[in-house]
This record gives C-alpha cells, sequence and structure tokens, in this order.
C-alpha cells in the first residue's frame, strides 16, 4: 500500500518536474498586460490618433496621467517638468515682464541672470524639447510612406494618417524653433536616427534654421487649410505663423535679415480667415477655444487635460494678497508671480478704465519690489482665469485644474509682426496696413478709437508688444531682436538680480547647454560663454 | 531544526551495491524486526545532567531510527523503551552537545551533557539544504530564538536588530507594524532594489511592497520565527544568485519534532507606548511676542488668543497585547506545531493601530524509515490596518499655537482653520489643523496573506547518498483600501471629500527541485548538489478615487508579470574534515531582459581550514575552533522595479491626461522609453574571516574583512538628448564599491552555579564609493543628485559622484559671523569665479553611518534574568530638513493670510528666507540607543509538571545619546523630516508552556 503510493508520487513527481522544466524558459517571453508592444500598435490605424495626440499632450501635461504620475521626464519636480510652464519661465522670468517668489532650487537664477548649465529648468526645457522631437521622430518613421502600405492602411485612412504625419512634423519644427532660438546649436536628431544607444551630432543655429524652415515650407501643402481643421490640432495657419516668427528673429539667428520673407507669411495669416476676437480679456478665459483669433493654442482641460504646469501653473501662481481666489474660478493662489514697474508704466493708465488691456491687481501690492520673495512687492497681473466670459467657473470641481488653453500664436502677434517687419523695411508689405492693423488692436483695447496712434516707430511696436502680448511668452525673443535682453540699453527693476537692474553680458542671449547632455554627449560644444 | 539528522545521512552504510542486492531481504528482516519490537522491549531509565550535576530539564531522548524517545522532567530523569540492547540514544538538548549511547546491557543511565556554547555541530540551513555549522565556508550567521529581542514586536526583522555585525536594520519610523531598511554589508546598488532576499522556510519573497500594509514583512508573526540566518558573503548568498547581491535572510518557522509530547505555550505580551520627545516650536506666549515684535498689523490681527500644544494634542499614550498560543509535539509519527497569535497594537499618533490575526501550521512526517521527509508549511495572516494621516506630524509642528482647536462654529466639522479671507473657504496654502486631519480621513485597510510551501525530500532506497528534494510554494495576498473623508471639511473641501478604494492582488510561486549526492571516501567527503528553480510573480491593482458625489478622479488598472528561471549546482568538499571548499554556480534567466541578455551565470568559490584540527594544533588548550575562510562569489541584480525595461511598447495615458482634438478628447498612447540591451548587474564580493573560540568556550568570536565591487550597476543617467524617448534611462553603467570589517565578540564574564553573565558585542565598518557613472569617462560629470527634501519643490540635497560615498550631501558652505552666527544667503565663493550659485555646492559627508554596533548582554542570577540591547552609529550626517524648512521668519513675513509657527533656532540664525542649500542644516547624527532592557523572573513548574512560566518587564527605546539637534538622529536616508516618532514603549510580557 504504502509503497503504491509512494511509486505513484515518485510518477507524479518525475511529471512534474519535466512539465515545469520544458514550460520554464518560455515563460522568460513575458509581455505586458495593459501596454502594447510596439509590434502592434501600429497595425491597428485607431491608435494613430491617440499617438499623435500624445504629441501635442506633450505641449501640455507632464505624462500619461493628470495631474502627475507617470511622468514623461525625469529628474526635476513632475509639476515643473511641463513644456509649456517651462517655456514661459524661459521666456518671461529673466525679463521686464515677470518675478516669481519662490526659492525653488535655482529657480531665481532666472532674475539673477547667472545661470549656468547645472540649471535644473534651463535643463528642463531642453529635455522636454527633445522629448518632443524624439516622439514626433518615432511617429514621423513608423508613419512613412512605405511603412503605411506594408500595413495595409489605404484609402480614408491613408490620407489622415498623412495629415497626422505632417502635424508631426510641424511640432517637430516647432521645437527646434524653441531649441535655435533658446539654446542655439543643438544635438540634431530626425526620423532617420532609430532609438537607441547613439550620440547625436550638433548642428548649428543656421543648419537648425534651414531645416526648420524647409521642414515647414514642405508640410504646408500638406496640412489642412487654416482654420479648417479640427480644435487644438496645426493646420497651415500655425506653419505660416511660425514661418513668420522664425524669418522675423533671423537677424538674430543667423545674421541675415528675413523681413519680406516675415511678410510674405503675415499676409497669408491676415488673407485667412482669423479675426480679432471682441474683447481682448476674452482671449484669456476657459471659453478661449472659440475664439477666431486663435491661431495654434496648447489646450487645457479640468477634468480630462489635468496638470500641475501649463496653465494651472499660470492662473494659480499670478493670484496671492488679497486677490480672491473665487475670482479666478481656483481654490486658492499660490502667491508667486508679479510684474515689475518697466510693465506697469508702458500704461498711461493702469487702472484699465482706458486701455483695457491694464490688468492689474494693486490693492495691497507694492509698484516697486523690494523683496522678490514678497508677494506684496510688485503688481499682480489678472490676465489668464480660470471661469468663462459669461462668469461660469470651469468644469474642475476642486478649483485646481483651468479649462482655459494657452494661444501660442494668435492674430494679433501676426499683426504685430507684420508691422514691425515692414518698420524693418521687409517688403510686401505697407505702412499704411501697418498702422492699421496697429490701430486695430488698440481699438479693441480701449473700446473706441481714443487710443489709436498716427505713427508707429520700432520703440513704440516694441513697448505694444509688452502691452498686448505680456505673460504670452514672447518677451525674451522679442527682448534680444531689439537689443535690449542684455547689456545696459535697457535696465529694469530686478534685471541681473539688482534692485534697479544691471548690465548683463551678452553670451546670456541663448541658454547653456546642459551639463547633463555634455556630460552624455561628447560630441556637444558648450555655448560661447559658458 | 528541520533536518535534525541531515548530517547523519554520510554515516550510513556507503556500500550501496550490496545494500541494493540485499534490499528486499532486508525489508523482510526489518518487518519482522518491527513486528517483533511490539513483543521484545527493554525498559532503560536514566538522569541527564550537566558538567555541573545539575539536572537538565526538557532534554530529548530519542532511540534512533524510530521515533520513539522521551523528555527529562524536573529532576532531568527520563524513562524509555527500547527494542533490544543493540539500540542507540540520541541525547540532545539546546546549548550541549549531542550525545549518542548504546544501552548494550544497562537499563540505569547518568548521562553527563557538556556545555557546547559555540554550538559547532549546529545545522545552518545555507540555502537548498543545510550544513553544520563548523563546516561552513562562507559568512553566514545564525540567530536563534533564545537570542531574540523581546518586547511590543510586530515585525521579524526587528528580532534581530543589532545582534548581528553587517546587517544594519533602520525602522522606518514609530507606526503600527512600520517597516525597516535593511542594508546588509551596505547598499549594492544606486536604482536596483538594495534589500536582501527573505526566505521563509525555503519560499524566496518578492521584495515589492504589499498595498495596504506598511510593511511586507509584517504579516510573519515573530513569535513563530525559531531562527534566522544571514547569508553576508556571495560564496553563502550566490546560491541564490538572481536575488542575492544584498545578502539574504532565512528565516526559519518553529517544527514540531518526531517523539515529542504535546507542548503548548501561551505567551502574552502588554504594552504601552508614549512618545520620547517633541520637536522644538515656540510656544504660543513666545510666539505671540515674537509675532508683536516683528510682524506686520495685519500679522498680528491673525493672532489667536488660545494657547495650544499641538504636538500634545496629536500623540496619545497607546496600549498594546500581543497574545500568541501555540502547540507543538507529534500525533504518532506526525511532528506538527500550530499556532495562533491575536496582536492589537495602538500607534502613539491618534488613530493609527494596526491588528494582526496569524495563523500557523507546519507538519513534517516521514516515511519509508525516513527515506521520504515532508515538511508542509502554511501560513495565513489577516492585517487590519488604520493608517493616521501622517500630514499631521508636520502640520502640528507648523501650526499657529496662538489658535484653538475647536473655531466653535459647526462649519468644518467645527475644527478651526486658517481661511481664504475672501472665499471663507479653507485657505488652500495654509497647513491644516492636525486634529482635523487625523480625526476627519478614515484610511483603513484589509489585507490577508497566505505563505505555504510543500517540502518532499527523498532518500533514494538504493542509493541512500541521493536525496531529491522537491519544493512547491507560493505567496499570495489580497490587499483592500479604502479612505473616506467627509464633505465639508478642510482636507479635501474642494473636491467634495474623498471616497478611495484601492485593491492589490499578488499571485507569486516557487517551484524547486534538486539532488543532493554525499559521500565521504576515506578523507574526503563530497556534498554535490544540483538544482533547477521557477519562480513567478504576478501582481495587479486597482486605484478608484472619486469625491461624496461621485466624481471619479482616477480609476486605475495595473498587472504585471515577471518570472525567474534558475539552474544552479553546489559542490562542498572535504579533506580530513580540515580543509573544506565550496563551488557555486548558478545560472539565472530574467523576464526583466531580452532574450539575448537574459541569462547571466554567477559563480562563487569558497575555501575554510580548521587549523584547529591540525596536528601542530593538537597540543595546544587555547582555541577548541579556529577556522579561516575565504571566499570570492558574484551575485546578480534584476530587480528594477519594471517588469519590461528591453521592449519598446506604447502606454495608454489615463482619461485624467488626455487632449482635445475638436471637441473630442483622446486618450493618449506614449512610446517608452527603453534600453533594449539592458542586462544583469553584477557584485563582485571578497570576503576573508576567522571564526575563532577559546577553549573554556566563554569567548568566541569572529573577525570578517570584505570588499563588494558592483559593475554594470543598474542606474538612471541621463541618455544623450535625442537618441531615446526620454531624457533619462536605467541602463547598466557605472560601479561602486563597498568595504567594511566586521567584528563579533561573544563572552560569558561569569559563569557561577547560581550566576552567570553573558556580554557580546559586534561592530562593523562599512564604507561605499562610487567609482564610475558614466559611459564615457568624464571628469566633469556632477552627478547624479538625489535626497529630495520638504520646502519649495523639486529641491534636492544630496549626490551620487564619482570619488565620494553615495547619498553625499551636495550644499552650499555656510559664511559665519565673528559671533559664529550662520550669515543669511551668505556662501563662501568655492569655485573662486566672484559667484556664488550652484557651480559652488560641495559634496560633504554622507547619510549612512561608516560604523555601527550592537552590544548585548545577559545577567541571570537563580530565577532572575537582566538583559539589555545597546546599538550605536557613528559618522551617519542628518540633514535637519525640520529645521531648514521651518526654522525662519518666513512664515512671518509671508503675506498668505496665516501664520507659521518658528522653530527657537531661527532666533540664533535669524534666516528670514530659507536656506534649503546651507551645510548649516548638516548634523552629526552619531547616536548610542538603548534599545532594549529585560528583566525577566523565571517561575519553574508553577502549574506544575514540565510546566515553564516566566514573566518579563521589557523596555524599548528608553533613551539616545546623541548631539543631534532633532528629535531622532536614526533615519534612513539621512533626510529628517517629521518622521513618525520611534516610541518608548514599556511591557509586561508573560510566557507559560507546559
Amino acid at each position: 500500500m504504502k509503497k503504491q503510493f509512494f511509486k505513484n508520487s515518485i510518477k507524479l513527481g518525475v511529471l512534474a518536474f519535466f512539465v515545469a522544466l520544458s514550460s520554464c524558459t518560455k515563460d522568460l517571453d513575458r509581455t505586458p498586460f495593459v501596454e502594447v508592444t510596439s509590434a502592434t500598435v501600429y497595425k491597428d490605424f485607431s491608435n494613430y490618433k491617440q499617438i499623435l495626440a500624445k504629441v501635442y499632450a506633450g505641449l501640455a501635461v507632464s505624462g500619461q496621467q493628470g495631474p502627475a504620475g507617470r511622468p514623461d521626464i525625469s529628474g526635476i519636480d513632475e509639476g515643473f517638468s511641463t513644456y509649456l510652464r517651462q517655456y514661459w519661465k524661459a521666456q518671461q522670468l529673466p525679463t521686464d515682464e515677470a518675478v516669481i517668489g519662490w526659492n525653488d532650487g535655482s529657480l531665481p537664477d532666472y532674475h539673477d541672470m547667472d545661470w549656468t548649465s547645472g540649471n535644473e529648468f534651463i535643463t528642463a526645457m531642453y529635455n522636454r524639447i527633445f522629448y518632443q522631437i524624439t516622439l514626433c521622430n518615432e511617429f514621423i518613421r513608423e508613419t512613412t510612406d512605405a511603412k503605411l502600405s506594408e500595413r495595409g492602411i489605404s484609402g480614408e485612412n491613408l490620407t489622415q494618417a498623412k495629415i497626422f504625419r505632417a502635424e508631426a512634423r510641424f511640432l517637430r519644427a516647432l521645437s527646434y524653433y524653441h531649441a535655435l532660438d533658446m539654446y542655439g546649436s543643438v544635438p540634431f536628431v530626425t526620423e532617420a536616427d532609430a532609438v537607441g544607444s547613439f550620440l547625436p551630432r550638433q548642428a548649428s543655429r543656421t543648419e537648425l534654421f534651414s531645416y526648420v524652415e524647409s521642414e515647414l515650407k514642405a508640410i504646408e501643402t500638406e496640412l489642412l487649410d487654416a482654420r479648417t481643421n479640427e480644435y487644438g490640432r496645426a493646420d497651415k495657419g500655425a506653419a505660416w505663423a511660425l514661418l513668420a516668427k522664425l524669418y522675423l528673429n533671423a537677424e538674430t539667428y543667423i545674421g541675415t535679415a528675413k523681413y519680406t520673407e516675415c511678410i510674405t507669411y503675415c499676409n497669408k495669416v491676415t488673407a485667412a480667415s482669423y479675426a480679432l476676437e471682441s474683447d481682448y480679456n476674452k482671449l484669456f478665459l476657459t471659453d478661449n477655444n472659440k475664439s477666431t483669433e486663435m491661431i495654434f493654442p496648447i489646450t487645457f482641460d479640468g477634468t480630462r487635460t489635468k496638470t500641475w504646469g501649463g496653465m494651472t501653473f499660470l492662473v494659480h501662481a499670478g493670484v496671492g494678497g488679497n486677490m480672491n481666489p473665487a475670482d479666478f474660478g481656483i481654490n486658492g493662489g499660490w502667491s508667486g508671480l508679479r510684474t515689475t514697474k518697466a510693465l506697469v508704466e508702458k500704461f498711461s493708465d493702469i487702472t484699465g478704465a482706458t486701455d483695457r488691456r491694464a490688468m492689474f491687481h494693486t490693492n495691497g501690492q507694492k509698484l516697486d519690489i523690494s523683496d522678490i520673495f514678497t508677494f506684496n512687492d510688485g503688481y499682480a497681473i489678472t490676465k489668464y482665469r480660470n471661469v468663462s466670459s459669461t462668469g461660469v467657473k470651469g468644469t474642475d470641481t476642486e478649483g485646481n485644474f483651468p479649462d482655459t488653453d494657452f494661444p501660442l500664436f494668435r492674430l494679433a502677434d501676426v499683426y504685430l509682426m507684420y508691422a514691425e517687419a515692414t518698420l524693418r523695411s521687409g517688403q510686401g508689405g505697407n505702412q499704411a496696413t501697418a498702422l492699421q492693423f496697429v490701430n486695430a488692436l488698440r481699438q479693441r483695447a480701449y473700446k473706441g478709437t481714443s487710443g489709436n496712434v498716427t505713427s508707429i516707430n520700432l520703440d513704440f511696436i516694441l513697448d505694444e508688444r509688452a502691452r498686448e502680448l505680456y505673460w504670452e511668452a514672447h518677451r525674451r525673443t522679442d527682448l534680444i531682436r531689439f537689443k535690449k535682453f542684455t547689456g545696459s540699453t535697457y535696465l529694469w527693476p530686478w534685471k541681473g538680480g539688482v534692485k534697479d537692474g544691471r548690465s548683463v553680458p551678452d553670451h546670456l542671449v541663448v541658454f547653456p547647454i546642459p551639463a547633463s547632455d555634455l556630460v552624455a554627449n561628447p560630441n556637444l560644444d558648450q555655448n560661447a560663454g559658458y | 531544526m528541520t533536518n535534525l539528522d541531515t548530517h547523519f545521512t554520510s554515516r550510513v552504510a556507503s556500500n550501496e551495491r550490496f545494500y541494493f542486492m540485499l534490499r528486499p531481504i532486508l525489508l523482510v528482516v526489518g518487518f519482522v524486526l518491527l513486528l517483533s519490537s511490539v513483543f521484545a522491549q527493554i525498559t532503560v531509565s536514566g538522569t541527564i545532567t550537566s558538567e555541573d550535576q545539575q539536572p537538565l530539564i526538557g532534554a530529548t531522548v530519542l532511540v534512533k531510527g524510530t521515533t520513539t524517545g522521551a523528555v527529562t522532567d524536573l529532576d532531568g530523569k527520563f524513562t524509555v523503551q527500547v527494542p533490544d540492547q543493540n539500540a542507540l540514544l540520541v541525547i540532545g538538548y539546546t546549548g550541549f552537545a549531542e550525545q549518542e549511547i548504546v544501552v548494550g546491557s544497562q537499563t540505569q543511565l547518568n548521562i553527563v551533557l557538556k556545555v557546547d556554547i559555540q554550538r559547532l555541530n549546529e545545522l545552518v540551513v545555507v540555502g537548498y539544504g543545510s550544513q553544520k555549522k563548523r563546516d561552513v565556508t562562507g559568512s553566514v550567521t545564525n540567530i536563534s530564538e533564545k537570542d531574540f529581542i523581546k518586547g511590543n514586536i510586530a515585525t521579524p526583522e526587528q528580532l534581530i536588530n543589532g545582534k548581528i555585525a553587517g546587517v544594519q536594520i533602520t525602522s522606518n519610523g514609530g507606526a503600527p507594524g512600520a517597516g525597516s531598511r535593511i542594508r546588509v554589508r551596505g547598499g549594492s546598488s544606486l536604482n536596483a532594489n538594495n534589500d536582501p532576499l527573505i526566505v521563509i522556510d525555503g519560499v524566496p519573497l518578492d521584495n515589492s511592497g504589499v498595498s495596504g500594509a506598511a510593511n511586507p514583512l509584517s504579516f510573519i508573526n515573530p513569535n513563530d520565527i525559531e531562527n534566522f540566518t544571514i547569508l553576508k558573503d556571495a560564496s553563502a548568498a550566490a546560491i541564490y544568485g538572481s536575488r542575492a547581491s544584498n545578502g539574504v535572510i532565512l528565516i526559519t518557522t518553529k517544527k514540531g519534532k518526531a517523539g515529542d509530547k504535546m507542548r503548548i505555550n501561551f505567551s502574552s505580551v502588554l504594552s504601552s507606548s508614549t512618545k520620547s520627545g517633541a520637536i522644538d516650536v515656540l510656544s504660543a506666549d513666545e510666539f505671540r511676542a515674537i509675532v508683536n515684535e516683528r510682524g506686520t498689523a495685519a500679522q498680528k490681527a491673525l493672532l489667536g488668543t488660545a494657547n495650544t500644544n499641538w504636538q500634545d494634542q496629536i500623540y496619545q499614550t497607546a496600549f498594546s497585547h500581543d497574545n500568541n498560543l501555540s502547540l507543538t509535539g507529534s500525533l504518532k509519527d506526525l511532528p506538527y506545531r500550530a499556532s495562533i497569535g491575536f496582536m492589537d497594537q495602538n500607534g502613539i499618533l491618534k488613530t493609527s493601530n494596526m491588528n494582526r490575526l496569524s495563523g500557523s501550521i507546519g507538519i513534517n512526517p516521514s516515511f519509508f524509515d525516513k527515506h521520504l521527509k515532508v515538511d508542509v508549511n502554511l501560513k495565513g495572516t489577516s492585517i487590519n490596518n488604520r493608517f493616521a494621516n501622517q500630514g499631521a506630524i508636520g502640520s502640528a509642528v507648523v501650526f499657529d499655537p496662538t489658535q484653538p482647536i475647536r473655531s466653535g462654529s459647526d462649519a468644518l466639522g467645527g475644527y478651526f482653520e486658517f481661511l481664504d479671507p475672501a472665499t471663507k473657504n479653507p485657505n488652500t496654502l495654509a497647513p491644516r489643523n492636525p486634529l482635523a486631519l487625523l480625526n476627519q480621513r478614515n484610511d483603513e485597510s484589509t489585507v490577508g496573506r497566505i505563505i505555504g510551501n510543500v517540502v518532499l525530500d527523498y532518500k533514494f532506497h538504493f542509493l541512500p547518498e541521493l536525496r531529491a528534494n522537491l519544493n512547491v510554494g507560493l505567496d499570495r495576498s489580497n490587499s483592500q483600501g479604502d479612505i473616506n473623508v467627509p464633505q465639508g471639511v478642510a482636507q479635501f473641501f474642494d473636491r467634495g471629500g474623498q471616497v478611495a478604494t484601492y485593491t492589490q492582488n499578488k499571485n507569486n510561486k516557487t517551484f524547486e527541485f534538486y539532488l543532493n549526492y554525499v559521500r565521504e571516501f576515506g578523507a574526503n567527503r563530497i556534498d554535490l548538489m544540483g538544482g533547477y528553480s521557477y519562480q513567478d510573480f504576478i501582481r495587479e491593482s486597482t486605484d478608484l478615487d472619486k469625491n461624496l458625489s461621485g466624481e471619479v478622479f482616477n480609476d486605475i488598472f495595473f498587472k504585471s508579470q515577471n518570472t525567474l528561471v534558475s539552474f544552479y549546482t553546489r559542490l562542498n568538499y572535504a579533506l580530513k574534515e580540515r580543509y573544506l571548499l565550496t563551488f557555486t554556480l548558478r545560472r539565472d534567466g530574467s523576464s526583466r531582459f531580452s532574450p539575448d541578455t537574459r541569462w547571466g551565470t554567477f559563480p562563487s568559490a569558497a575555501f575554510a581550514w580548521k587549523i584547529n584540527e591540525e596536528g601542530f594544533m593538537q597540543g595546544n588548550n587555547l582555541f577548541s575552533n579556529l577556522k579561516l575562510r575565504l571566499g570570492y562569489g558574484v551575485t546578480g541584480q534584476q530587480d528594477v522595479g519594471s517588469d519590461y525595461p528591453y521592449l519598446s511598447r506604447y502606454t495608454p495615458s489615463e482619461p485624467t491626461a488626455q487632449y482635445q482634438f475638436g471637441n473630442d478628447f483622446f486618450a493618449t498612447l506614449r512610446p517608452e522609453g527603453y534600453d533594449a540591451n539592458i542586462k544583469w548587474e553584477q557584485t563582485e564580493t571578497l570576503n576573508a574571516g576567522i571564526d575563532w573560540a577559546i577553549r573554556s568556550g566563554r569567548v568566541s568570536g569572529a573577525i570578517d574583512v570584505y570588499s563588494r565591487k558592483t559593475k554594470d550597476l543598474l542606474s538612471v543617467i541621463p541618455v544623450p538628448a535625442g537618441s531615446n524617448l526620454t531624457n533619462q534611462i536605467l541602463t547598466n553603467v557605472g560601479n561602486i564599491e563597498n568595504s567594511g570589517v566586521e567584528f563579533t565578540l561573544n563572552t560569558r564574564l561569569i559563569e557561577k552555579e547560581k550566576l552567570s553573565w553573558d556580554f557580546g558585542f559586534n561592530v562593523t565598518f562599512n564604507q561605499n564609493e562610487v567609482t564610475n557613472l558614466t559611459k564615457v569617462p568624464n571628469p566633469n560629470y556632477q552627478g547624479v543628485q538625489v535626497g529630495g527634501i520638504s520646502g519649495g519643490v523639486g529641491n534636492t540635497v544630496q549626490i551620487h559622484t564619482v570619488g565620494f560615498p553615495t547619498f553625499a550631501y551636495f550644499l552650499n558652505q555656510q559664511v559665519y559671523n565673528e559671533d559664529g552666527k550662520p550669515v543669511e544667503g551668505l556662501y563662501a565663493d568655492l569655485n573662486g569665479d566672484g559667484l556664488v550659485n550652484l557651480d559652488d555646492r560641495y559634496r560633504y559627508k554622507q547619510a549612512d553611518p561608516r560604523l555601527y554596533l550592537g552590544i548585548n548582554s545577559q545577567v541571570s542570577y537563580e530565577d532572575f534574568s537582566l538583559s539589555f540591547v545597546l546599538r550605536a552609529n557613528f559618522d551617519n550626517y542628518v540633514y535637519n530638513n525640520v529645521l531648514s524648512n521651518n526654522a525662519t521668519f518666513r512664515g512671518l513675513t509671508g503675506t498668505n493670510n496665516f501664520l507659521l509657527n518658528l522653530s527657537p533656532n531661527v532666533l540664533q540664525t535669524g534666516f528670514t528666507n530659507n536656506q534649503y542649500f546651507s551645510d548649516y542644516y548638516v548634523e552629526n547624527g552619531s547616536f548610542l540607543r538603548l534599545d532594549n532592557l529585560t528583566l525577566g523572573y523565571n517561575l519553574k513548574g508553577l502549574l506544575g509538571g514540565t510546566s515553564n512560566t516566566q514573566i518579563s518587564l521589557i523596555g524599548q527605546n528608553l533613551f539616545t545619546i546623541t548631539k543631534y539637534s532633532g528629535l531622532d538622529p536614526e533615519v534612513a536616508g539621512g533626510i529628517d523630516n517629521n518622521i513618525y516618532p520611534r516610541p518608548r514603549i514599556l511591557s509586561f510580557g508573560l510566557n507559560v508552556s507546559f
């Protein structure tokens, strides 16, 4: 009896052993349950739009879970890591338009203008740019004509896929534009460079300029006509606006003026069906997605596109002191952002009663900043809000995440680019139209013609750009183009970290290549002066 | 002891062919003998005493080869039936050398057992088998129940804290059942797991946490544990190759023994915990004085009239009890142990509680004349936790002491909160009322876990030198947690309360099979083992977060799996019982790596020389043991968190991270960064050690010197921008080294008839250094910044840099004025470029101690005993984040419509703004702590017969001597930021067995 049991157990044991052994090494090929492998993801066309959505979302959110969790890039606080938040800080904090009262890491370096290649914010911006570029490259690589045909994508799907691909090329050009604007000469990778362990080469600013230009021109015909695509997606208008911006700054970037080309593309935008929003303040409210002035937005939503960066930062950080958070549709302010006297003084009446673009909160605030870390020093700005034009609070019950979208390109900017390029002797435009464009903005601001001007010059344009476009992430580029960012021709409070402002060296017109990338990639040379 | 007679295997007749032929005959003869034994039996009785003529109570007398036996009574007497005069009696008693006696013609035996303090014959579990302790070649430490720390101990690792050189156990605070950071000889990795592998009765646990439990080890009832074996060096641990880089802790639970009578043990510990101190903050009156002196009119207006000590409010005196009942014995041939335990532990932070119901059953019968041994273990545990909102700890430190607890109105549940003056809603930037945080949040979990295995160990009938061992085990846990915050209270005010539910199911399987062949020929003995192991880990979780109106904020599903397959072999070779060699080789495959890189090979070799057995030592009367050990081995590491780091894959976004196209929102698909070539991290260990014992048996010790070098370090480094779909990736790059010395000394200082005093200490010196961090060597590389702090956002204060220890502090050097007072914002321009900025930070000290030691002492006088455990760390530096965050006047100068209390330290520094990056806040955290003081009294025979009753008074965490200015200098990771304070505990213990 016992023996039989024993024999059977041995048999069973041996059997179990061999069954287990034969299946064991195969079991090492585990595949994910929730994720999709890249081998299968492109077989299903319905995935394409979701992958494209990621490329767009890369400008808005921090990762795959809102407002935080599963970030795209690491090495910095996730809320800090978002594209728009970093871009905004880099473009605004070193200028006369904004100060921030926070003591986070090396954030104050933006005011002090003594940043180094170890600055984590400059590094995060750079990493975001290249994250976008590699996302775009991946999508473009996987949607070549050959690959689409190999996967049997045809008919309407094929047409759509090609439009998606053109939009990914636009987004890549946008990020390369930001790279050449902020960092000058950077690593260069295209869809030809597969993901893996390699060291990208460094492209000169001139080469990047030509690349961005050629890419935008190449997709100009492939993108949908202006204002015919779904809201949020790039169309021809977005490509034109970016080309106009590239050309307007060509002298800064490559030493060659391209104002005529700038006017060419401004004309294309103004000829399309864009129209100025009737009220200036509506451009920065939750229903700004309906605005006909919007050329290219970064979209946000209180429940579906949540982040601690982007508009959440822009709405909350500017609220503090005795400002009422409820007026901004939020649960509380973060007491960070204010502006300097230099911006305030560009308005003759700061109450907003005459020029409605003067959106200052002065109650309890001091005009002069004696301590950057004190929110009450410096006037606050009330531009961005999480309420609609009819006064309805945004959809997030918590009051954290705004529905408001960020206008990356809007018509008013193109009007002012046209005027400036014309003043800078670009061909294809005229002074009368330029004046008309400027007065169109001022009539909206003044609710009538009382603010109209009869002549304009370049200094006026720079100030008008501040009045119209402050806190919209243009200022650093504008000051550099006007040669007022560095040196001592223009001092504003706290320029260079000194109360009355100081002269700062010229090499600061570009940021340093981050030390982390210099270590990772020996092909790279640091920008001069760092 | 699992396999008491494993080491007898070698003594069995070795002529297998002869045996094979005779087997049928022997079986018949055996059967006849078995029958006849029923009729012809001899009764033998006797007394067992120690060398000093003391009767030994509870000594075992076993008739060899049978399950017949007896246990000595109070006078050390026994009576046993033996089949015939050839019967061999095996006499055993813990702590004494085992003896075998042939019965012969005697019927009355007086046996004197010799003390075996070193217990060199003791078997230690070494991974896939056990070895005699004296034959061990690697660095292995064994610690058994009698040396465990006593008291209010909820988790197993606390039983051995401070007892073992080279093992550092740092509890994560004083919450009920809180986990610990366990480091064996320092960490071997930067980004991969640094926790040792834990194996319970042959079931290797996975190292990841269990949702809803503070500590995955809290599922093991410490009362069920018989001993711990720690495999420290690679030659010992390499047999667990794939998961052994950080050492291996083998836990063996208590078992029944064949022939034992049933023994019932009941133990109970009642404890009272109190907070051992408080963080220094201003009193209400001091605070009022400062605000009135320095504040603006608006700030003065914010002052209240109350006097509230918030830290007194949130803590309580907490009572706990832990009751355990176990039955151990042998039902005929079936040795068993069953236990049940119930523990209910309250935390000193109000609302925190954990209760645990645990049960275990173990049977270990033998069949076919002990050829087949079966070992079945099943442990089931159910834990209920109520987690306190630990945000209250930090909040109590900074909350304005002039404010009352209650507002006097019904709003916000009646608690005082700072409001936004415009909206009259809770101010989102202000701290929350600490008591409201505790009382208005109910965070509960219920977690069940089952760990069980069946081991079949078969000694071949035709070839008894050969043994086959099959081990099938499972480890499953089910967690369910619920967090509820009502509507209309300050936490989650704007989102309308919280109703969150999370679940987790873990299903881990182990299948192991090995063959073991042991043979002696002449002066040689070989012990060859070869086996196969399969482990599979699946975890699945959900997370649903809603408010009270049902609005969903997060709804997450996660599932992941990884599998390990291994083939291993070990050869032990002994020549003349003097020269011992061990070789192991293990080949591991991990599903985490690609088919090209998934297999790793991990060899080890060790040599031991028992010098005292040498002829030239025969005349020596000094050493009873003197063994030299040399070992070398390579272990691997693949536990990198993610289960699919080599695969190119696309991850869907949650509904909260969609993007808008037109009027529709699209969930996104993100291509993940990956390293297709990621592979095993390898740690090479060299170990040299000497075990020694003085012949008198009263002094013994060990010294070990080791060096551990990790290569292909799994570290997160920046990728060249543009080359991958991320900015930082986990890849194999870099090297770190740990080296150290361990010294252990155990002595019996006094050994008198009624008085004895055991004293021991262990000292560990460990230092580590990062030796490379980049693929392309670059002397300018600053390193990887780590050590996030509280205050600001994303600030870090530590760094891993080549040439420095891991977790070195990376800060600016504070400049002091003539009075020795730090000057706010003034730092040394260390690089001399005329600017003081990030580039002037320097590397200063490190978080981990360079030297740590444990001291234990036990004095016994008649039935009284008094023991203590002292533990000390030296050269561990702590960043006082509590001060850097709270000791500034910013709380006053801020304009956010609330006030923050201050640390009196601000009066010394005068800082207005936070100086997070000042090295002023790094302090020497060296300390000496009285971990445990136990007074015991033994009431022998109180309940008659062989009963044994012990009562004890136990104090834990009684004092800490340190210069550190914060609450507690023992901080895993070195950044002190309001940890749950470790309580001071007084307990009364009762242990009855009969």
